[in-house]
């Protein structure tokens, strides 16, 4: 068989998604409509913490156009929303149920749902329902000590060890010690389309259909139908237009359930739009956690042991994620520096404010702030420049693969390829390094506050264990892939069809492909861990080459010529010892192989991996602070990134600069807050500050392809999430520059307030 | 609540005659009275921009105006952009320049743009930023809308 050509991976070709989005016939959870829909109307917790006393609906009721009001009681019977990741034993109890039952646990916590015939009528009625309680007082700190979470329960969840070497002996014998204590606010995807559902129960087919779906629809179909007691086969998930997910969207949530659970017993459709308010209240906030962690050094600054104690503030009930964000964060944190001793406990606390998931780098954007903040503060300590010493402590390509004695998410930890100091001195090059801080101390110099930092980081990406994709051709030659992948907008329909083209032969452009639909897949795990590119995109590949290698068998016997003279190029099978002899199209071959008892030009491939596969990069940062204001311009920023292969550089580009952005977020804006009684403060886009295209700095992106994954054949990882990890890092380097103070920042993120605080510092330092 | 209105929203060029409560807002009444569901919906409090349309060629949050406000108005919504299967010079840029991913925010810059555009056609470079600073994307970072309206702005003055 000649060797594949490669004409579509690699190369920025346009998006197959574009047209439809750009005139405006997307299908977003919204656009979706039944006829006789109803709409739902949550009523929502307006207290932190409280006794349930009771639920008054009458007044609700009454109101022309209510169907039904549900509390508690009506939903009994469906359990608590289980554990999608690091399901460790004894948090069933801190799981959430669909609406509360006696205790009230954050402000947005779902009390009683509205069924009525439009969404306006649904909102009046909500706005009657009467929730009587007793106040109680609200954790609003995970640092403070465990409080009664129910009866016989504590607050801390959960306690996270991860760990390896002799710690305390590394203490005992280390040159130096550096400790610090620092703090990751509390932020999360806020994608643009809140979340939306629409439910029905189609009686002809006995099928429950929801619309809405996204990130993870296959796992959420078989909960929902084990919690609601129906056969696997008669639910069905369905994904359209998704507006961003971010991790926190396509989660399993109580708005999921009681849509579902009310079509069912209702017999009509129920449509539920979240607002704005409601998104920030109740979709997964993210990130919250304070660090204390000690590293011991030696005389030349090469780190012995890392020990960090950290609590994650992780709101009021342990959601699908459980304790992910917290192992994650104590996996990774260690990075790409050779750590010969390490230390991470987790404490997993509830407080009452809106429970946490996943963001899109979990773990790893606090980890790296963490990490490079203690990097920095050791650079500081022992007088070396931090480039330098990071230099000495990272990974050497002579150790990779590397192994970790870590694991996290079912997998244990092995960096699999990469060359960190190779892509440090690229960067370093490509930033021109000495030539940009000589112009930085000038303009320092000149009075003003102009900083540069540089951080590494190491991803994870290609979460298995497996993937499953079906490609077919059709007798009129169209070629579809049917995946279980899920689309939260990030291109995996142009993604997975150059993957396809290249392996069959064919062009990219008019391949069909297919995701989030569990009536076309038995078999998905959706959109998280930056895997679709690496599971989806292999288990494509696979599945192209083996309907190549058909056709071609096919053709071979019906053009009479060796296998192995047969090429499939632009979706004809030719010759390759005679280009203008005769060929067949695929579509030709499709309709010959149509009664062949498996099934015609068709096939499908499984990709398998028990590791994960980890890009990294390093950012690097320029920022100007505002004396005055307190306010940072980004004046420019860089990302490099070694993803081993990318399938296509304009997509994996845009990864980077919009996780650039909403790390920035992360580092500079975003914050949801609360007030001493567990209000929260942040419930606009007036509070809750998303960046615009006023504070986007240019964003220079260096894609590297130096270390492929040895994990895969085409070498790939994955770009979800590299362009958001160090972003808090970074920042917090840059303005400790600007500012001439070494480790003044120390929490995220750093509002103009804070900044001021660090200048009033700077002026009159605390007497020591 | 009191009773329904009837009026009439010209969309892209055709009269759709609707009855609405006064309370109902304009973005509603496009997408549901109207059927046209390409203006979206994002924070109904007229931070986000992604349901912004053009009311006699001018930008407007249609989630801060009513319906009734917009009777025999002129709306313009991201439906009407293209002409036929041709799209517009700024939704062409926007493909070229990868200037969308999850598409939710798209529409409203799109309508954003054209009507500053068609007012403005020789605005600065500091000046687009500011207008595209009124609205919210969550994926692109901007950087590519910022490239895709320069190179619409650039094709615009070479025709």
């Amino acid at each position: 068989m000649a060797d594949v050509k490669q004409k579509f991976v690699g190369r920025s070709v346009l998006r197959l998604e574009d047209r439809p989005l750009l005139t405006g016939a997307g299908r977003f959870a919204a656009d979706t409509s039944f006829p006789g829909q109803m709409h739902m109307r949550v009523v929502r917790s307006a207290h932190a913490h409280a006794r349930l006393v009771a639920v008054r609906t009458a007044d609700a009721a009454a109101l022309p156009g209510v169907h039904a009001i549900w509390t508690a009681a009506d939903v009994a019977y469906i359990p608590p929303i289980d554990f999608r990741l690091t399901k460790l034993v004894g948090l069933e109890p801190y799981r959430q149920r669909a609406l509360a039952t006696d205790r009230l646990r954050y402000v947005g916590e779902p009390v009683a749902a509205v069924f009525a015939d439009t969404s306006y009528v649904a909102e009046d009625a909500a706005e009657l329902v009467q929730v009587d309680v007793e106040e109680l007082a609200p954790v609003l700190d995970a640092l403070q000590v465990p409080q009664e979470f129910a009866a016989g329960l504590g607050t801390e969840a959960a306690v996270i060890r991860k760990g390896f070497g002799d710690v305390d002996a590394a203490f005992r014998n280390a040159h130096t010690l550096v400790e610090l204590d620092l703090a990751v606010g509390r932020h999360s995807g806020v994608p643009m389309e809140t979340r939306g559902l629409i439910a029905r129960h189609d009686d002809v087919r006995d099928v429950l259909e929801l619309y809405g779906a996204a990130k993870v629809p296959h796992w959420n179909r078989a909960q929902i139908a084990r919690m609601l007691g129906r056969p696997l086969e008669s639910v069905q998930l369905y994904e359209g237009h998704v507006g961003g997910g971010f991790g926190v969207r396509g989660e399993l949530y109580p708005e999921d359930l009681l849509v579902c659970a009310a079509a069912l017993k209702f017999a009509r459709p129920v449509k539920w739009i979240e607002d704005r308010r409601e998104h920030l209240l109740a979709t997964n906030h993210s990130r919250q956690q304070r660090h204390r962690i000690r590293a011991a050094v030696d005389a030349a600054g090469r780190i012995l042991a890392i020990d960090d104690e950290f609590f994650t503030d992780q709101g009021a009930y342990l959601r699908t994620h459980a304790a992910t964000v917290t192992d994650l964060t104590a996996a990774m944190l260690p990075g790409p520096y050779h750590v010969p001793a390490y230390r991470a406990v987790g404490h997993v606390r509830l407080t009452n404010k809106t429970p946490c998931g996943t963001y899109r780098a979990p773990g790893r954007y606090e980890g790296t702030f963490i990490r490079e903040r203690l990097v920095d503060a050791i650079a500081t300590r022992m007088g070396i420049d931090p480039i330098e010493l990071r230099r000495r402590n990272l990974i050497a390509p002579t150790q990779i693969p590397y192994r970790r004695t870590l694991d996290t998410l079912g997998t244990d930890i092995e960096l699999d390829s990469g060359d960190y100091a190779g892509l440090l001195d690229k960067t370093l090059a490509h930033l021109d390094w000495p030539a940009l801080q000589r112009r930085l101390a000038e303009r320092r110099a000149a009075g003003q506050l102009v900083g540069a930092g540089l951080v590494m980081f190491v991803e994870k990406t290609g979460l298995g264990p497996r993937d499953l994709a079906r490609v077919s051709v059709n007798g009129d030659g169209a070629v579809e892939v049917v995946t279980g992948a899920a689309s939260v907008g990030q291109g995996v329909e142009t993604v997975i069809a150059q993957i396809c083209a290249d392996a069959l032969g064919v062009d990219y452009a008019g391949i069909r492909v297919v995701h989030g639909q569990t009536d076309r897949i038995e078999f998905g795990m959706g959109a998280f861990a930056s895997r679709v590119t690496v599971m989806t995109g292999e288990a494509t590949r696979i599945a192209a080459a083996k309907v190549r290698a058909k056709a071609v068998e096919a053709a071979a016997e019906l053009m009479q010529a060796l296998a192995d003279r047969l090429d499939v190029i632009d979706g004809r099978v030719v010759r390759t010892d005679a280009p203008e002899g005769s060929s067949m199209t695929l579509g030709e071959i499709a309709r010959r192989l149509a009664a062949s008892p498996d099934g015609g030009l068709c096939a499908e491939g499984w990709f398998q991996t028990d590791h994960m596969n980890y890009p990294y990069g390093v950012h690097a940062a320029v920022v100007a602070v505002d004396r005055d204001t307190g306010g940072i311009a980004v004046e420019r920023y860089l990302v490099a990134f070694d993803l081993g292969k990318a399938v296509n550089p304009m997509l994996v580009e845009g990864q980077l600069v919009g996780g650039v952005l909403q790390g920035l977020g992360g580092a500079l804006y975003e914050e949801f807050r609360y007030d001493e009684r567990g209000e929260p403060l942040s419930v606009t886009f007036a509070d809750y500050l998303l960046p615009t295209a006023r504070e986007a700095p240019p964003v220079d992106v260096l894609i590297c392809e130096d270390a492929p994954s040895p994990l895969n054949p085409l070498g790939l990882k994955g770009a979800g999430e590299g362009g958001a990890s160090a972003v808090g890092a970074a920042i917090a380097t840059a303005i400790d520059a600007a500012l001439d103070m070494p480790g003044a920042v120390s929490e995220l993120p750093v509002t103009p307030q804070r900044l001021r605080e660090m200048l009033r510092m700077k002026q009159t330092p605390p007497s020591s | 609540m009191s009773g329904k209105r009837d009026i009439v929203l010209s969309v892209n060029g055709r009269d759709y005659k609707i009855q609405v409560e006064p309370r109902r807002t304009l973005v509603d009444a496009i997408r549901e009275d109207c059927g046209l569901t390409g203006t979206h919906i994002g924070c109904e409090h007229g931070v986000c921009g992604a349901c912004t349309v053009l009311v006699d060629g001018a930008a407007v949050r249609s989630c801060l105006m009513f319906a009734v406000q917009a009777d025999k108005k002129t709306i313009r919504t991201v439906e009407g952009l293209a002409a036929g299967d041709e799209l517009s010079v700024l939704q062409r840029a926007f493909m070229e320049h990868h200037g969308l991913q999850c598409g939710f925010c798209t529409p409203g810059f799109l309508m954003l743009i054209t009507g500053v555009l068609e007012r403005e056609p020789d605005i600065g470079d500091e000046e687009l930023i500011d207008v595209l600073a009124s609205n919210l994307c969550r994926c692109t970072g901007y950087q590519n809308i910022i490239k895709a309206v320069r190179a619409a702005v650039q094709e615009r003055r070479a025709k």
